[in-house]
């Protein structure tokens, strides 16, 4: 399922979609960065409720397909200009991590 | 890791001196701003896929270099970061100016992080960086000494 179809179907709010396309394989959820540097794979869908600019380094480097903010967060201030340069999609939901990743993993 | 003294030598040119069939890069790492930090290990990334390097390598590479530059603007004000893109390995030398590791040992293991709360409140501080860079690396080296600086030294091969 591509990025674009997963935020559709699971309600979850895209803030910016530069890759809509891209195809979501499986998930990860972390908000401790180096962590996620070391586990999240290619392609993931990856849940957090980290919202400062380093994501958007973090997603380029592990190759994400989406980050998906979790718990109502918002990025930061600049956050969506600087993915949308960078090709990163980035989408928000209310629903609590799990229930984000959950809906993920159903969807998929 | 033969080369790796000689890349600490030869810290000036953008090209690999003698060593001919290498491309270099090199990038200052200002250790002030949080909001550029990564920027280094992005743009490598994009460097690397241009010049055709297998992906997995390509991954590996940045994440560790990633690791690394972060802990420069962290822990050490910033500092130098060099790749050099051989025929079959990748060497990434990142040297600071910048405290220096009292403990390697310790700051190797799994959860060890002196980073203070308001860094923690970033997402950083897990304690995950140089087991990453140790990981995601075929060699590493750790040069440091208190009060002059730490130069990390690391090969993925390809
Ligand atoms: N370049 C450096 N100069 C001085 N000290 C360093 C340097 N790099 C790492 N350290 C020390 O080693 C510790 C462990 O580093 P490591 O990268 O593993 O974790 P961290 O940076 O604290 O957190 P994380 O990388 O998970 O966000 C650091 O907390 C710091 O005390
Ligand atoms: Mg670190």
């Amino acid at each position: 399922m591509t990025v674009k179809e997963l935020c559709e179907s699971a309600g979850f709010s895209p803030i910016c979609l530069p890759d809509p396309e891209r195809e979501v394989e499986g998930g990860y959820c972390g908000d401790l960065l180096s962590w996620v540097m070391g586990r999240a794979k290619s392609g993931q869908a990856w849940v957090t409720i980290m919202s400062n600019i380093n994501i958007a380094a973090v997603a380029t480097l592990c190759d994400t397909s989406v980050i998906i903010l979790s718990e109502g967060v918002m990025p930061d201030a600049g956050v969506a200009e600087a993915a949308e340069a960078r090709g990163i999609n980035i989408a928000a939901t209310e629903l609590p991590t799990y229930e984000a990743a959950v809906r993920v993993s159903q969807l998929i | 890791m033969r080369p790796a003294v000689c890349f600490i030598k030869a810290d000036s040119s953008e090209t690999g001196s003698d060593m001919s069939d290498s491309v270099k890069f090199r990038f200052d790492v200002d250790g002030s701003n949080f909001t550029t930090a990564g920027q280094a290990s992005v743009q490598v990334k994009k460097n690397l896929r241009e010049l055709g390097i297998p992906a997995e390598a390509i991954r590996r590479v940045s994440i560790a270099m990633y690791e690394g530059e972060i802990n420069m603007v962290i822990h050490a004000h910033g500092g130098v970061a060099e790749v050099e893109v051989f025929e079959d390995k990748i060497v990434i030398v990142l040297s600071d100016t910048g405290p220096g590791i009292p403990n390697i040992e310790l700051a190797m293991k799994e959860g060890y992080s002196t980073a203070p709360d308001n860094i923690r409140s970033l997402g950083f501080g897990a304690g995950m960086g140089l087991p990453n860079m140790k990981r995601y690396t075929d060699g590493m080296k750790i040069d440091t000494e208190l009060g002059k600086g730490t130069t990390i030294t690391m090969v993925v091969n390809f």
